[in-house]
């Protein structure tokens, strides 16, 4: 449901053309640079999405040599990420601090009720879109997208069991967004603590479906465990290489092809402090994009199935509108919204 | 025969200079990391991750697994010499591992801890070379109901521990329940109880309110009894290692028994510091000197910390063939997998042989180095009781202040920290048993998310922790544990009474 706006085909080639060719000469004049160590706040727990491509760009900045300053990486999970939030809210000031973003962004002030915005900070840049896919254990008989929808509208209410992390975040904003399309068969949603928890219990058939991101659930898929189902994007992956024996990333349907149209994707972009000045922001564009550029993060999103979308400045405070917006509505349809 | 074949083929990938070197590199700076209360393994591991990334990742991670024995070794000490936990899996080892120091036996204490931490983790290994296929579908056995089950065992097993009022003991567990339920209540995803305060989204964390019970606790018990430590003027021997090997041998069915429970929970993945109290727990209650246990008896140091070390080892099972992590450390070494361009699950075995045997035999090999080393480093650390009180206490403070703010990176837990201290001084006054609230403190909001997804996966039906044999077996076993004292209460009452009967 959210749209991104910008071609899914653009990718990091165009990002490179723009590092290495347009590079604003306005900007250029007056470049600033870290004058300490830059912080990376990660509004979520160790071990997770974010805070693998947190340690993972950190990794490349210093493998890479991009930046003079060291690159500090911190958890601030509370709260569903809010701390994390409200502390970028605090050090408005500070051009030091960045933070890494997941749906979060928008379901914990919305879900929580915590006094934050994403307009409390400065975007940077849209790094990718992570996706969702909906999964079954192998052994179910349920071999494409309508099987599954049709046993669940068959069955009793409530007797299927979808699994996922966390509760009214993304997971469970896709489960609702699924429940639309059920004939008013919904599902019970067990809430866990992780991703990689999720697939698992998914393999142990204590779940009957999920909606893990690709990387959460692709060992399991690859040992034969798992099967997917449909991806919940406009478009089917761009990744063709084999990833099991048989299939790719881009043989898995959307679900909208299949009859379940519903569309999620989950921000993986960088933000900083509120008063951050435009070459400070650039100073991070540039290094992102530098970051971008090399073979690791290539591999990376290839591995994750990610959506390569970069996007900065009103390009990308636009989607951010209309993601809100977005994440407000199916909030709100689902009963999720903190003043309920 | 295979297996031993790879890991014959393990060992020499291992076994290298290079990589030798970077195995007591690593375990130096575990030790530190272990000893610094606060700065646990997984941030001593996530920091460095990093700096891995240029290496190949056999090397890589046999560092970073090194860094986590490190801090599974180091985490005794500070238990020892002064009732601070360095890491939430030695709380367990502070119930009789400090008596032990105050009565001028730290050395055997701390030769007691290291051997045993060591035999749980070649016990732990040994079943990962030998049972990893086996035991990996096992743990996929584990749904919420499954879980709650051994939780409610660990609990179960630790009542009537207290050596007081059990109406105090459960006071002391309640008060630890209603702290561990600040903060996000992950099933609805609400918050409770914050008042409106964001310092207290994230709930109480363990370690905060760990370091100010125990080490600022006993700091303000030692000022109060004259500014010394018990013990210090114990005389150091050299022999402390023979010596404590000596009693060793004896205690062979406890090291069993926390081996079983260690790897049992280490798999589920219950973690090791559920493992630690259950070794404990256990031992007090079925060895023959159960009954000594909390006043300083070698045995209840030996107990928890072979459970400890054997479910930190078997942790990584989980994480290499589900891609699940065993503990917060296995979660950050998990994310250092994907980094290297490994993918961890069920396929990893087969397809990188010589990673998975490089690292298997890697744990065979760090922790042999890491035994010698903190063996052979045994009359330092027991030489730190001798500097005087005035010039270690503020050490310590000043420590446990960085610990407390290193947990979250905020300064509200400094605060906390001091609060908990003054808290666990009155525990200690008006003798409330500090292990149950601690215990609550840790795994009550595990358990109170594992019910109520058992809950709403039966849809409110109880019978689901008796629906099938593994976790109705572990519930009842539980119950038993929990009735113990009182079935015993009653059996002694009873015999009694036959005994009057008769006599009259």
């Amino acid at each position: 449901m959210i749209r991104t706006g910008v071609s899914k085909t653009r990718t990091i080639a165009v990002a490179l053309a723009a590092s290495a060719g347009l590079t604003l000469p306005a900007l250029a004049q007056q470049k600033w640079e870290p004058s300490k160590p830059v912080t990376l706040v990660i509004p979520a727990g160790t071990g997770g999405g974010a805070d693998q491509m947190a340690r993972f760009i950190q990794g490349v900045v210093q493998k890479h040599n991009l930046m003079k300053q060291p690159l500090i990486v911190i958890n601030k999970a509370g709260g569903a990420g809010a701390e994390g939030f409200l502390e970028m809210k605090a050090s408005a000031n500070d051009p030091h601090k960045i933070t890494i973003t997941l749906s979060n962004l928008f379901t914990t002030p919305l879900g929580t009720g915590s006094p934050f915005n994403w307009k409390d900070m400065k975007p940077v840049a849209m790094l990718a879109l992570d996706q969702f896919v909906l999964w079954t254990n192998s052994e179910k008989p349920y071999k494409t997208t309508k099987d599954y929808v049709d046993a669940v509208k068959a069955g009793d209410d409530r007797s299927f069991k979808m699994g996922g992390t966390g509760s009214k975040q993304e997971d469970q904003i896709v489960t609702a967004a699924i429940e639309q399309q059920t004939g008013g068969k919904k599902f019970t949603y067990v809430p866990y603590a992780g991703g990689g928890q999720v697939a698992v219990q998914l393999v142990g058939n204590h779940v009957d479906s999920t909606v893990n991101n690709p990387i959460e659930a692709v060992g399991q898929w690859r040992a034969g465990q798992l099967r997917p189902l449909c991806i919940f994007d406009g478009q089917r992956s761009t990744y063709t290489a084999k990833v099991t024996e048989k299939e790719a990333w881009s043989d898995i349907p959307t679900c909208k092809e299949s009859g379940l149209p519903v569309e999620y994707q989950m921000l993986r972009g960088i933000f900083t402090t509120k008063n951050t000045k435009p070459e400070q922001v650039a100073f991070y564009v540039d290094l992102l994009k530098k970051v971008m550029a090399t073979p690791d993060w290539k591999e990376f999103m290839e591995k994750g199935a990610f959506n390569q979308t970069f996007m900065t400045g009103p390009d990308f405070e636009k989607w951010l509108t209309n993601a809100e917006a977005l994440h407000s509505d199916l909030m709100k349809n689902a009963g999720f919204l903190a003043t309920q | 025969m295979d297996e031993l074949n790879a890991l014959f083929g393990g060992f020499a990938v291992a076994l290298s200079a290079y990589h030798i070197l970077l195995m007591v590199i690593g375990i130096t700076l575990g030790v530190v990391i272990g000893v610094l209360p606060g700065l646990g393994g997984a941030n001593g591991v996530a920091i460095l991750l990093p700096l891995t990334f240029t290496m190949p990742p056999t090397s890589a991670i046999i560092l970073l697994t090194s860094i986590y024995w490190g801090a599974l070794f180091g985490g005794a000490i500070t238990s020892i010499l002064f009732n601070i936990p360095g890491e939430p899996w030695s709380v367990a080892t502070t119930f009789d591992g400090h008596p032990m120091a105050q009565n001028g036996k730290a050395d055997e204490a701390l030769v007691g801890a290291f051997t045993a931490s060591f035999v749980g983790a070649i016990f732990a290994v040994c079943l990962i070379t030998f049972l990893a296929p086996v035991v990996a579908k096992f743990a996929l056995k584990f749904g919420p109901a499954e879980f709650f089950a051994v939780q409610f065992l660990t609990f179960a097993s630790f009542i009537g521990m207290g050596r007081g009022s059990p109406f105090k003991t459960i006071a002391s567990m309640c008060l630890g329940f209603a702290l561990a339920s600040v903060g996000l209540d992950g099933v609805t995803g609400t918050l409770r109880m914050t008042f409106g305060q964001d310092e207290l989204l994230n709930g109480f964390k363990f370690l905060v309110a760990v370091i100010g019970l125990f080490g600022i606790g006993e700091i303000l018990c030692s000022m109060e009894d004259g500014l010394k430590f018990n013990g210090a003027a114990a005389k150091l021997r050299m022999d402390a290692v023979i010596r404590t090997w000596k009693q060793l041998p004896r205690m062979w069915l406890t090291f069993l028994r926390s081996c079983i429970v260690g790897c049992w929970m280490g798999i589920t993945p219950g973690g090791a510091t559920p493992a630690s109290f259950m070794g404990y727990g256990i031992a007090k209650r079925l060895s023959k000197r159960g009954d000594n246990f909390g006043k300083g008896e070698l045995e209840g140091v030996v107990a928890p910390e072979t459970a400890a070390h054997a479910a930190g080892t078997a942790a990584l099972l989980p994480m290499l063939t589900l891609g699940i992590p065993g503990s917060p450390t296995a979660a950050v070494l998990l994310g250092g997998l994907l980094i290297w361009g490994l993918q961890p699950g069920p396929l990893l075995f087969v397809e990188q042989k010589d990673f998975v045997w490089g690292l298997i035999a890697s744990m065979y090999l760090g922790n042999v180095v890491g035994l010698i080393m903190v063996l052979t480093c045994v009359p330092f650390f027991a030489a730190i009781l001798r500097v005087p009180f005035s010039i270690i206490a503020p050490a310590i403070v000043f420590v446990c202040a960085i610990g407390a703010f290193t947990v979250n990176n905020a300064m509200f837990d400094v605060w906390m920290m001091l609060v908990f201290g003054v808290l666990g001084y009155l525990f200690n006054k008006l003798r409330y048993p500090l292990p149950p609230l601690v215990l609550a403190l840790v795994l009550g909001d595990q358990a109170e998310s594992s019910f109520r997804q058992a809950m709403l996966v039966s849809q409110g039906n109880v019978g689901v922790f008796w629906s099938n044999w593994l976790c109705g077996g572990i519930m009842t076993l539980g119950l038993v544990m929990a009735f113990w004292p009182a079935l015993q209460a009653l059996r002694a009452k009873l015999s009694s009474n036959h005994a009057v009967a008769r006599a009259a």
